[in-house]
């Protein structure tokens, strides 16, 4: 094994195209867990931290362009304006010393189905922001996720950035786990309204092969919002609509039995937990209003 | 590969590190300092924290390269140089908090780095600071009473 | 050149009396707070090789075949062992049946079985070479449960058979049955007004102690070996660790190391002989730690049981009968579960007075993971179904379910189901009323004034209620477990104490081969020896086999037991510091013949307070040095038909109110509070009695809501072993648990202390689920208890 260690992100990029198999490792969270426990025996690390521009994101206008390596912590503490959905995930990641090592990077890059970015990134909707010596491109969250801990990155990329769509309106992040703190995500669910395009978008982690959206449910919820006139009178969401809703959302899931939990109780629990974030964002919206 | 970071305010160094070694490892085996506990290797446990460039962190999966020219500061360094315990130390052994002990030094090293940025933390706070590391003996009830009698003691101090 | 890290002698001073009764502070725990002191795992010596352990990857299976060849030419690689070097012909050992293979043989029989081992000079050199041995296995039947495992063409985990079991169980795949028959429950049955009979199952819980097992082995010039290891009874280790080294026991001396934990997990060996070996053949210290997956595979777990009960009542409250049958996974190695099958069917019943009971426990060999001690032992299965059972039972008579325990609970006097008499307090209708009794901690705690605090709901920082679906249940349980050995065990602890004055001051030393595991013990001897013999300065040896043994830290014995030694040889060395005095100065003084003397405070008093001397000058430069032996009143076996005999020595008692808050929509449960009242007999140290209580509860509350080692049931294969999907509650899992002591003193036990460790444990659980229960209005047959039992299929 090789240990590579980039001095600036050119360098990085240069080491990924002269060694695409290299793994990269930032916060260490899933890289180390797999290095320790004899799953992975890469050629190459290749060490992200000493790359301060990962650490560190720029607020635009409509979009925040947050460095793949900025800790969970920070964006729990100093993006919770901005990126509602994302920092509420932020603060359900494992325990207090993994949110201070782990970024969204790793989530994306791992691209597990239970990494509790994914339903947050989904909802909130962006793009990942993936970079070669070839060039930068940005691939939409929607067409990242590829497979079972698969994502659209080509071997030569690294992950330089995620660009956020700032929030129109409220957000939430819920996740089920058999534990009241350091748990992985038996499922999760992420919830973000968007009054400006007067739309919803969800996601869904947890209960697929991967994170993904609930399609079907957010083109209801959205219609229905739009029929009842709710977005402009802030009515409450009839009892009937949200119930509707849920059942989209946990229809959507594709879940498996594991050690972890059952099927029916993953399908079960995201419509539970669609109806009450649905309940919070909306009741939140009102009082906004 | 060759290593060296900063511990506990000394220059340290290591010779012939393995790429797929862990700062704990490092910590434990070549630099003397096994306070850093090795219970579960893969950040569920906490017993490894320590901190790195003042945060806490699992030293389990902090890559030994990736410390390069950091600064790491273990529950070794939490004591006076005459040994004197600090307050949370000394708060551990008086409030019963240590049984087998196992768990005790990434407590300490969480629970210093609690009181450094809230110095009257509420229970809530304290639960949710520590809720990542694990302790099998106590319940967590004395843990709590010795962040307490810590975070008093050096409010009466100050 | 030399070890660098051992265990050192802890000398403590106390700036009060420091002695029996009091809250003194751990000797060792200014080592344990500056990370100074040396467990196990860190252990270092110059020039030392790691050892590591290839494990099967299948439960069952025929070896076909091993081949070392390129492992053992791996550069960096010293040894490469397999059964076949093993160096005598004793190649197995085990705690109670000698059915363990040191490596495996011929065959494999569970999941995670130690099939080679490799020493080199790095663990990643020495993992890389064990992946490079070649096992071949052909695959044989899998024995998982009692149906599998009693059929009559079932294969026979363990073939030829020779233990001193095979005689009474009704099929080789059984380890042991041990039958409880007392009275006529069928006729008493038909006197019960109502009858509730129920099948109840329990998961398989590990011990989960934070210190993997870990070692170090060095080889010693006299050929023999030292070995410094985490474990609970150095002199058992031993007696199984010498005969297959080939070596006298005086060449394997052993030494115990700081122990992360152990809770019964370290009973039974793990890397103890293969350390020894490692190092015997490469004439170098050797060094093994266990990852937290292979801990999993390195020690034995709680027996997973199912448990068939019946309770019958009269409408005015009273038990008539229990008829129940018990039966243990002990998976595919005996370990202890001889003896957990006679504290299941002996404690089957509960605290409970009941004439006619016809009890049946017993204990399975298949080829799920090795099953044997964790605290509770048999007593903690038992007590989830009997309390379950009994609270059914009170809302079939629609009575209170404290007030329906108080009724049927036993007194001291009281005969249990093997017709022993309780002889000691057994407060339990009074342990019940304080919990009881005890105010209900405030409803909806988790409202603020800026919204909901999800850390204080179900499902905590996962933010999946802000209070929907939120309903509050309370539920109580109490328990009985039995202290120290039991069934005619020769159960003997010993203690040597040295008295001397240093520097003008008595000072006393005190050496056992006790495992401080973290309970505390340490602490209590040297509190033992300040009341005994009056001074303060004590200084605690490590542990190690060059005194004689202490027994085993487990079975909640080693207060009553190593602290009995303690007190044992410091009465005797008291009285030879008092003869010395006599002879020194009994012509200046008429009070040294006729009055009743004391050590205190550093002098030789009378019990009418007269100062006679100081002790230092008693002894002057003599050295007062004793090693004893103390013994427990002895037990008898039960009968092996009726399970009759006074089989325990003691019984210890606790009792629980559990207060959770269910989110009974996802299935998520919320423990507000779980208050424990527990007869101590005497708190020798109020702080760290507490403790044990607290811990004890929270291991019950562990597996009562999500503690458990998965088990494939089709291929054996454990599907969780790690710190990710074995879950153990956290900070933000665990309540406040308040404790009330009770100290009400046996007459028969030192300072008329009640061993304190397991009995919290097991009232914990059932008290847990039956607050569940009643939150939800489910049955709840099991434990633990999942998200998905709660919310429907």
């Amino acid at each position: 094994m090789e240990f590579l260690r980039p001095a600036s992100w050119q360098e990085a990029l240069a080491a990924k195209a002269e060694h695409p198999t290299a793994l990269p490792i930032a916060g260490g969270t899933d890289v180390m867990v797999e290095i320790n426990f004899d799953h992975r025996r890469p050629d190459h690390l290749l060490d992200l931290n000493r790359i301060g521009e990962l650490e560190e994101w720029e607020t635009g206008t409509d979009t925040v362009r947050l460095g793949a390596s900025v800790p969970y912590a920070r964006i729990m503490s100093g993006l919770r304006a901005e990126l509602p959905g994302l920092a509420l995930a932020s603060h359900t990641v494992a325990s207090p010393q993994i949110r201070n090592r782990g970024g969204v990077g790793g989530n994306l890059g791992t691209a597990s189905p239970a990494g509790d970015a994914h339903p947050a990134l989904l909802a909130g909707g962006g793009a990942v922001e993936a970079e070669s010596v070839r060039g930068s491109r940005l691939i939409p969250i929607d067409d990242f996720y590829t497979g079972v801990k698969r994502n659209a990155l080509a071997p030569d990329e690294l992950i330089r950035a995620v660009h956020l769509k700032k929030a129109t309106g409220p957000q939430q992040f819920s996740k089920v786990g058999t534990r009241n703190a350091m748990v992985i995500a038996v499922c999760a669910f992420g919830i973000a309204l968007h009054p400006d395009t007067r739309t919803v978008r969800t996601g869904i982690g947890s209960a697929a092969p991967t994170p993904i959206r609930a399609g079907t449910a957010e083109e209801f919820l959205t219609a229905a919002l739009d029929e009842g006139g709710l977005w402009d009178s802030r009515k409450p969401v009839p009892p009937a609509v949200a119930g509707q809703f849920a059942a989209l959302v946990a229809g959507a899931a594709n879940p498996i039995d594991d050690v972890r939990g059952t099927a029916a109780y993953r399908r079960h629990a995201l419509g539970v937990m669609a109806r009450r974030t649905l309940g919070w964002t909306w009741e939140q919206y009102r009082a906004e209003g | 590969m060759r290593v060296s970071f900063t511990v506990n305010g000394r220059q340290q160094e290591a010779d012939d590190v393995w790429e797929g070694e862990s700062l704990l490892y490092v910590l434990r085996e070549r630099m003397g300092l096994p306070g850093s506990k090795n219970a579960c290797e893969q950040g569920e446990c906490g017993s490894c924290t320590v901190r790195l460039d003042g945060v806490p962190v699992c030293s389990c999966l902090v890559a030994a390269g990736q410390v390069q020219g950091r600064r790491v500061d273990t529950v070794e360094g939490l004591a006076g140089a005459d040994g004197e315990l600090s307050p949370i130390q000394q708060a551990f052994v008086d409030a019963g908090a240590v049984q087998c002990g196992f768990c005790t030094p990434g407590l300490l090293v969480a629970a210093d780095e609690l009181l450094e940025h809230n110095p009257s933390p509420s229970d809530g706070d304290i639960r949710e600071a520590l809720s990542g590391n694990l302790c099998r003996c106590t319940g967590y009830e004395t843990i709590l009473d010795a962040v307490r009698l810590a975070a008093a003691r050096t409010g009466q101090a100050v | 050149m030399g070890i660098t890290r051992t265990p050192t002698s802890l000398t403590q001073s106390s700036a009060t009396r420091g002695g029996i009764g009091e809250s003194t502070l751990r000797p060792d725990g200014t080592l344990k707070v500056t990370g100074e002191f040396a467990y196990s795992s860190d252990l270092w010596h110059e020039d030392m090789l790691w050892g590591y352990t290839l494990r099967s990857t299948v439960a069952h299976a025929a070896i076909v075949s091993i081949d070392t060849g390129e492992a053992l030419a791996t550069p960096g690689v010293y040894a490469v062992l397999t059964y076949d070097d093993l160096p005598t012909e004793v190649k197995h050992y085990g705690l109670e049946i000698r059915d363990t293979p040191v490596l495996a043989h011929g065959k494999v029989r569970h999941h995670g079985e130690p099939v080679a081992l490799v020493a080199a000079d790095h663990p990643e050199t020495a993992r890389r070479a064990a992946a490079k041995i070649r096992v071949e296995y052909e695959p044989l039947p899998v024995i998982t449960d009692e149906a599998s495992a009693t059929a009559p063409d079932a294969v026979l985990v363990h073939e030829g058979r020779d233990d001193h079991h095979i005689g009474h169980v009704p099929h080789p795949n059984i380890v042991h049955r041990q039958p409880v028959v007392r009275g006529d429950a069928a006729a008493a049955a038909a006197r019960a007004d109502v009858v509730v009979s129920g099948e109840y199952v329990f998961g398989m819980q590990d011990q989960a102690f934070l210190g993997p097992e870990s070692g170090l082995a060095v080889p010693a010039e006299d050929g023999g070996v030292d070995l410094y290891v985490a474990t609970q009874w150095l002199h058992s280790d031993l007696g199984q660790i010498a005969p297959v080294l080939g070596l006298p026991e005086r060449k394997v001396r052993m030494t115990l190391s700081g122990v992360g934990g152990a809770f019964g997990g370290r009973e039974d060996l793990s890397m103890q002989i293969h350390g020894c070996l490692l190092a015997l053949r490469t004439g170098k210290p050797v060094k093994i730690v266990y990852n937290r997956f292979e801990s999993f595979f390195g020690h034995v777990h709680r027996h997973p049981a199912r448990l068939w009960y019946e309770h019958g009542a009269t409408r005015d409250g009273r038990l008539t009968h229990v008829r129940c049958r018990i039966v243990l996974d002990g998976g595919a190695y005996a370990s202890s579960s001889p003896a957990v099958v006679g504290n299941a069917a002996s404690l089957s019943i509960g605290p409970y007075v009941v004439d006619d009971v016809d009890v049946e426990a017993l204990a399975l060999y298949t080829n799920n993971p090795p099953c044997g001690a964790m605290r509770g032992f048999g007593a903690v299965q038992a007590c989830f179904a009997y309390e379950a059972q009994m609270d059914r039972v009170a809302a079939e008579l629609g009575m209170d379910p404290v007030e329906f325990r108080q009724i049927n609970a036993m007194e001291q006097g009281a005969v249990m189901p093997t017709g022993q008499t309780v002889d000691s307090p057994a407060p339990v209708a009074e342990l019940l009323r304080r919990v009881k009794s005890r105010p209900l901690p405030p409803e909806r705690q988790w409202e603020t004034t800026e919204g909901a605090d999800v850390r204080a709901l179900p499902g905590g920082l996962s933010n999946t209620t802000h209070g929907e679906g939120v309903v509050r249940g309370v539920g109580y349980a109490v328990g009985i477990k039995n202290v120290g050995f039991s069934e005619g065990f020769d159960d003997y602890s010993t203690a040597r104490v040295r008295m001397q004055a240093i520097n003008g001051e008595a000072v006393a030393t005190v050496h056992t081969a006790m495992a401080e595991v973290g309970q505390g013990g340490v602490t209590v001897h040297a509190q033992i020896a300040r009341s005994e013999l009056g001074v303060t300065q004590v200084t605690i040896q490590p542990a190690d086999t060059q005194v004689g043994s202490a027994g085993s830290t487990s079975a909640s014995r080693q207060t009553y037991m190593t602290g009995g030694a303690v007190k044992n040889t410091c009465e005797a060395v008291r009285a030879k510091v008092l003869d010395l005095g006599r002879r020194k100065f009994g012509t200046y003084h008429p009070a040294w013949a006729t009055a009743e003397l004391l050590l205190e405070d550093g002098k030789v008093v009378t019990d009418g307070g007269e100062v006679l001397a100081g002790i230092a000058e008693v002894l002057d430069d003599e050295v007062v040095d004793l090693e004893l032996e103390f013994r427990h009143r002895p037990t008898q076996a039960f009968d092996l038909r009726t399970g009759q005999g006074n089989g325990h020595v003691q019984y210890s008692f606790a009792a629980h109110r559990a207060v959770v808050e269910v989110d009974t929509e996802l299935g998520l449960v919320k423990v507000v509070e779980l208050a424990c009242a527990q007869d101590v007999g005497k708190a020798l140290n109020p702080l760290s009695v507490v403790g044990q209580i607290q811990g004890g509860t929270t291991q019950g509350l562990g597996v009562a809501v999500m503690e458990e080692i998965v088990v494939d049931p089709v291929t054996a294969l454990v599907r969780n072993p790690s710190f990710t999907d074995y879950l153990i509650p956290t900070i933000l899992d665990t309540p406040t648990i308040p404790v009330d002591v009770l100290e009400l003193a046996d007459a028969q036990a030192p300072y008329g202390l009640r061993g304190v460790g397991e009995a919290p444990t097991l009232s914990s659980t059932p008290a847990v689920l039956a607050a569940i229960r009643q939150a939800t209005g489910l049955a709840l047959n099991r434990t633990p208890v999942r998200p998905e039992h709660l919310t429907g299929p």
